[in-house]
């Protein structure tokens, strides 16, 4: 590309949630020219979303997890590391050069490291009447407590599993929000399962106790709690009106306004996944994440993926595991030695590991049910295109090997949302369809634009001189 | 469907239309909120069936609050602020091109 228009850097960090904000305090110190983006108009991420902003009342509803976001943020702000704000990455070629979208206009960077931490999502929970307005993830509610302050009205139920769930219950009873009930959805074996790893888990420093104090707190506010729950369905016709599951062998109902649905949190891969870099399928978490060493590096020189992106561990183990990234890639730069790389990386090392045991508790407790991955025939997967369970098993029974082939055939995966929200499920439903591992069926090819641009800022590249490959029919599994 | 909690909001009050009808927020908030607060479901009807549809991340994943603002449609209202004066109007069924002017 043309060097005028384009400004170049050591490092480029995508996403500033806790390992981006790490990840770029880390390479600032170490020298590195570095540039951090984000989509949002602040740091934080989602995790930490507003921290620099928040209304005081409300950062003391949300507690000191909360908050030490902040300690990052200010961190950041001071450190004079150059971040750019409400810039929309859409594009990242193999030479790493980043091509995005900031106020309206077009802007290409590169740099020879590329730091992906871009966080993860929330799991889709495709059940009947998933798609009415009034039902949304609970970390939307939990966005909007950080954003602005605002709570559901009305009845309230939560239903899924994962201390998210818990967490966002707590919360908005706190904050005086009607919590009419909380419908848990774990299959009852997650507790035979996650037996063995309570040892480790009770070696992590305060998680199981936090989770006995949100629990002591739902009980005591006697809010209705149901376990085990399936053959759930949301009832409503303009909107959410009630949700009915089966739980203890009883036919349930509980009246809602809102309904909150939440079964984890998966990587957010669209970045890597555009660049090609090896994905891997996790059968714990079901789902993917990128291959990544312990430096965070993938399998493509240059682009490294750390924090949630790489495999869920949450806020604190993304931010060591940020640092690392930009250790590694100081080292890889040739400005730091192996045996100073590896002397800083020590100490973060360890902290990391602490922050890693509680998982295989929470993994294996919170796994979701196999019905949440195996929708009935009616239910809407991809929200966007409007397809069934039942259109991608037809798919599958009539020869689609693949995600990108009952895209092409059906339009599923298709739509705006760029199949994130329906990915997973779809190629967990080939994959008990077809009869083989999820690892084989694969995933959607993603493709530039990484979100919706408008045609123009395409056209603006071409004053950059960087002729940009977009999107095309390929129908290649 | 959503309310602010109470006290300690000092922040500015914003109004926006949304299809004609007023509607006030806080500065700062995104125009998905600001709806949601207002009570103006749906955000939109599906092009596919026609059925309606709110937000469900509120983080610019799902595209289920695509909006027309301002005279640009398919527009994700969790990723804009509120402004005075914004004219925002309900998307029913397809749009002609992605973020493209109407």
């Amino acid at each position: 590309m043309s060097g005028s228009t384009s400004t170049r850097f050591d490092v480029i960090i995508i996403g500033a949630g806790p390992a981006g904000m790490a990840a770029a305090l880390t390479a600032r110190q170490l020298g590195l020219h570095t540039l951090l983006l984000d989509e949002q108009a602040a740091p934080g991420g989602q995790i930490y979303r507003n921290v620099l902003g928040v209304q005081p009342a409300v950062g003391t509803l949300l507690g000191p997890d909360y908050v030490h976001g902040g300690a990052l943020a200010h961190a950041l702000a001071d450190s004079g590391v150059t971040a750019w704000f409400g810039a929309l990455v859409w594009d990242v070629s193999a030479e790493g050069v980043v091509t995005g979208l900031r106020d309206g206009q077009s802007f290409q960077v590169q740099a020879p490291q590329l730091i992906a931490a871009t966080g993860a999502l929330e799991r889709a929970s495709p059940m009947p009447g998933w798609t009415l307005p009034g039902v949304l993830n609970a970390g939307a509610v939990q966005i909007a407590l950080k954003a602005s302050g605002s709570i559901p009205a009305g009845r309230v139920v939560l239903a899924g599993g994962g201390p998210l769930l818990l967490l966002v219950a707590c919360q908005l009873l706190d904050a005086g929000a009607q919590v009419a009930g909380i419908v848990e959805t774990s299959a009852a074996d997650n507790r035979r399962q996650a037996l063995p790893h309570l040892p480790a888990a009770l070696a992590a420093p305060g998680y199981l106790l936090k989770g006995l104090r949100m629990m002591w707190q739902l009980r005591a506010a006697r809010v209705p709690w149901f376990t085990q729950a399936s053959e759930m369905k949301i009832e409503g016709t303009a909107r959410a009106e009630g949700v009915v599951f089966s739980s203890g062998g009883r036919p349930r109902r509980i009246a809602a306004d809102v309904v909150l649905l939440h079964h984890g949190v998966i990587p957010n891969t669209q970045l890597s996944r555009l660049m090609r870099a090896e994905h891997v399928w996790d059968e714990v978490q079901l789902a993917w994440h990128a291959r990544v060493d312990e430096w965070g590096q993938t399998s493509l020189p240059g682009l490294r993926v750390a924090g949630d992106g790489a495999g869920v561990a949450g806020a604190l183990a993304a931010e060591h595991c940020g640092t690392l990234a930009a250790i590694g890639a100081a080292h890889d730069l040739g400005r730091l030695s192996s045996v100073e790389r590896d002397r800083r990386a020590g100490p973060v090392r360890r902290a990391l590991s602490r922050q890693l045991r509680i998982r295989p508790f929470l993994d294996a407790l919170y796994r979701p049910p196999q019905w949440i991955n195996a929708p009935e025939a009616d239910v809407i997967v991809c929200r966007c295109e409007e397809v069934t369970a039942a259109r991608i098993r037809e798919m599958a029974r009539l020869g689609c090997q693949g995600p990108n082939q009952t895209k092409f055939f059906s339009r599923c995966g298709m739509g705006p949302c760029q199949g994130r929200i329906c990915g997973n499920v779809v190629t967990q439903i080939l994959a008990s369809e077809i009869g083989r591992p999820a690892a084989e069926v694969g995933a959607y090819h993603i493709r530039a634009p990484l979100k919706p641009v408008p045609i123009a800022s395409i056209v603006a590249l071409t004053e950059f001189g960087h002729p940009t490959e977009t999107a095309g029919v390929d129908t290649h599994e | 469907m959503f309310k602010h909690i109470e006290g300690g909001d000092t922040r500015a009050r914003v109004r926006l239309q949304f299809d004609g009808r007023p509607i006030e927020a806080r500065a700062g908030d995104s125009v998905a909120l600001a709806l949601l607060q207002g009570g103006c479901i749906p955000f939109r009807t599906t092009p596919v069936s026609g059925a309606p549809r709110a937000p469900l991340c509120l983080m610019g994943v799902c595209f289920e609050c695509l909006l027309e603002v301002d005279g640009r449609a398919n527009v994700q209202g969790c990723m804009v602020e509120v402004r005075d004066g914004m004219q925002v109007r309900r998307q029913e069924g397809a749009r002609d091109a992605i973020g493209g002017e109407r």
